[in-house]
């Protein structure tokens, strides 16, 4: 094709970056925690219908072998510390899902016991309204959360202090 | 009818001054008693009127509606005779207290402490008066009626604005 290939068939270059998101992209593994109704449309969304796991995306049962944290429903005040507990389990880097009106914005439970979205304490990556959202809707900003991933910049570098990690955020 | 109960018979003759008002309603008994008999008679009914389970306990804030802002309601029933009775009992916001019936139901322990941790009304004698659905640190006890319902911290939602 007119390049030359000095290394032979069998070995392909290419940035740092790439191969990092690609592969962080292509393992998300999401903490195995429900709250509520969104909860029951997560566990469908992983079931064989859509199967979450042609995407890399699987189950862990333990927070410190995830990397993502899907918030399924609403989040009353009593259970926000053990939330904050599991998500500070989880090692870096770690992506926040808000899913559901709840978790966005404590949706119809404007009382003083909900937290009044999950952003008021951990850092949120996407956001998925409905109330609950559809399988289909979760997946798709799961997808999102992986064209978010894809575009970080020198998330590994920085990781072993070279630089700054430069976030995309969701297109 | 009420008055042909057999709890309405035996409290009328046993604790005839403390009793405020009986009702029926759709087959149900109610009897209103003084705070400081509430438990003579709760155990009257326990022990001699085999009332053994302990069903519930709740209460009710009448805040502007009646003379004593709090109403003590316990729910009980016998599993032998197979019938229910309801017993109330006012308590006034500032005396805001009741003696326990834990002395008479084990059961009544949580369900006062729901009470407790929901409306503040104090029980003596309590093994272990804590909250019990609200976070330790919470202030204030969110089923009174002066309680703000987006939360202390908030200002009150006002409708759509647009």
């Amino acid at each position: 094709m007119g390049v030359d290939n000095p290394l032979g068939d069998n070995i392909i270059t290419t940035s740092l970056d790439k191969i990092v998101n690609w592969s962080r992209k292509s393992s998300i593994w999401p903490m195995t925690f429900g709250l509520a109704c969104c909860a029951i449309e997560m566990m469908s969304t992983g079931a064989s219908h859509n199967d979450l796991d042609r995407f890399g995306i699987i189950f862990r049962a333990s927070p410190r072998q995830s990397d993502c944290i899907i918030i399924a429903g609403t989040v009353t005040k009593k259970m926000l510390p053990v939330i904050k507990v599991v998500y500070e389990q989880m090692p870096e880097p770690k992506w926040v899902v808000a899913m559901g009106a709840c978790a966005c914005s404590g949706g119809v439970f404007d009382t003083y016991s909900v937290v009044q979205g999950i952003d008021e304490a951990l850092p949120v990556d996407v956001y998925i309204p409905g109330c609950p959202p559809r399988p289909e809707a979760l997946l798709f900003g799961l997808l999102k959360l992986q064209d978010k991933i894809w575009n970080d910049k020198n998330s590994f570098g920085s990781s072993i202090g070279l630089g700054n990690r430069i976030e995309s955020v969701a297109a | 009818m009420a008055e042909n109960n057999r709890a309405v018979v035996r409290l009328r003759e046993k604790f005839a001054a403390s009793i405020i008002e009986v009702v029926e309603f759709r087959g149900e008994v109610t009897v209103t008693v003084k705070k400081s008999d509430i438990i003579p008679v709760l155990s009257f009914l326990k022990q001699s009127l085999q009332y053994n389970l302990l069903t519930d306990v709740t209460a009710v804030d009448y805040l502007g509606k009646k003379e004593d802002r709090f109403m003590m309601v316990y729910q009980l029933y016998s599993i032998p005779v197979k019938d229910r009775l309801r017993i109330k009992t006012a308590v006034s916001e500032a005396d805001c207290r009741i003696p326990s019936a834990t002395q008479v139901w084990q059961t009544a322990n949580w369900l006062e402490r729901e009470v407790y941790d929901l409306f503040g009304i104090i029980f003596e004698n309590h093994p272990d008066l804590r909250r019990i659905l609200m976070a330790d640190d919470w202030e204030g006890h969110p089923l009174r009626k002066d309680y703000p319902l987006q939360g202390p911290g908030r200002e009150p939602y006002k409708g759509r604005l647009s």
